[in-house]
């Protein structure tokens, strides 16, 4: 195994850990947060996001690492995004989840799985044709918020948190 | 302000989701250093273009001339990487903690699914692999999933994850309600 295997398979040991103790793994959580009744996983995402967050953008101020943004294809993500919305609520899984979730037992998951596989498949067959139309409508590139709005990283990184707070407190005295 | 005592998923023993979701933060940014000082490339988690690998892969058992000229799969390239090993630690790393706490379950029907749609294992299955083909498409035409765009996409300010993200639940919300909406 090389490096670069040994390393991901150890961050993905770690993730799978994690999520499956923070009880995201379950379809009944997944669906529950898109029907707003439980922001089990709202809590989860937001609380990696904001922490991750002022960690990734300390580094790349120090010049440690490089940020590896997605482009901002209209089309793309507009489309795509929709797509995956639908997917994800009859699935109750996203990539990530499902392959955990076979991982605590929850086998029907595998279903799922080999579903994006397939996917996945029917994706490269239809590329050429995604490529001249849905894609090809209007692509941003790769923009950040803090040029976007030309507000401060820090800034809107502090925003966001306190957001992300103001959030977690509404959810706890609705109990949600 | 917030005590991860009171949150619910206390009670069936795991931890925190605040707790959990804050370590993969840290996860997160360890993960990019490490990758960056041991592989020579910041990588982010992600988890959908391992999905596209698995295809390759499998394409390439049948038919690898296909494989091999495919603009996708030339663009993607078909290789097991740091991702694609990422994607089978998180099955392990569910497997570990779930048999450390006991949690682990053979489970076939989600109780929320089997109370609105019944007991049949093929229905639920053909939903699964039907949700997971339109979900797969949606991620890689969106170019990232909930990982990719909703934890890295996010953490780095990306404009498009978070129209993204937007995205996912927005219609994720109407569907899932429209499953779920009360018989009349």
């Amino acid at each position: 195994m090389s490096i670069d295997q040994l390393l991901g398979l150890a961050t993905g040991v770690i993730f799978g850990f994690l999520l499956q103790k923070g009880r995201v793994l379950r379809y009944d959580k997944q669906v529950a947060a898109l029907l707003l009744k439980d922001m089990t996983i709202f809590k989860f995402m937001l609380s990696a996001i904001v922490v991750g967050m002022f960690g990734i953008l300390a580094l790349h101020e120090m010049g440690l690492i490089t940020l590896s943004l997605k482009a901002m294809n209209v089309g793309g993500i507009l489309v795509g995004g929709a797509l995956f919305g639908v997917g994800w609520a009859v699935l109750g899984y996203c990539p990530g989840t499902s392959v955990g979730a076979v991982g605590e037992g929850r086998w029907t998951a595998i279903f799922g799985v080999i579903g994006m596989v397939v996917g996945a498949g029917i994706y490269a067959q239809m590329y050429p044709f995604f490529k001249s139309t849905v894609l090809a409508w209007s692509d941003l590139g790769k923009i950040g918020l803090p040029e976007a709005t030309g507000v401060n990283q820090w800034v809107i990184a502090v925003i966001f948190a306190l957001i992300t707070l103001g959030m977690f407190r509404w959810f706890e005295k609705k109990g949600l | 302000m917030i005590n991860p005592e009171q949150t619910r998923a206390s009670s069936s023993k795991g931890w925190s989701p605040y707790l959990a979701g804050a370590l993969v933060g840290v996860l997160a940014i360890v993960s990019v250093y490490l990758t960056t000082v041991y592989m020579g490339k910041s990588t982010y988690l992600g988890a959908s273009t391992t999905f596209v690998r698995a295809a390759g892969l499998a394409v390439q058992v049948v038919d690898p001339s296909y494989v091999a000229e495919n603009a996708y799969y030339v663009k993607e390239k078909v290789v097991i990487d740091w991702q694609f090993l990422m994607v089978i630690g998180i099955f392990f790393g569910a497997l570990l903690s779930s048999k450390m706490d006991g949690s682990f379950k053979l489970e076939s029907l989600p109780p929320l699914w089997e109370k609105r749609f019944g007991s049949s294992v093929p229905k639920r299955a053909v939903f699964a692999f039907v949700g997971g083909i339109v979900a797969m498409i949606g991620a890689r035409l969106a170019d990232g999933c909930p990982s990719g765009h909703g934890l890295s996409g996010m953490m780095q300010l990306s404009v498009s994850s978070f129209v993204a993200l937007a995205m996912f639940f927005g219609f994720g919300v109407i569907v899932a309600n429209f499953m779920y909406r009360k018989a009349s």
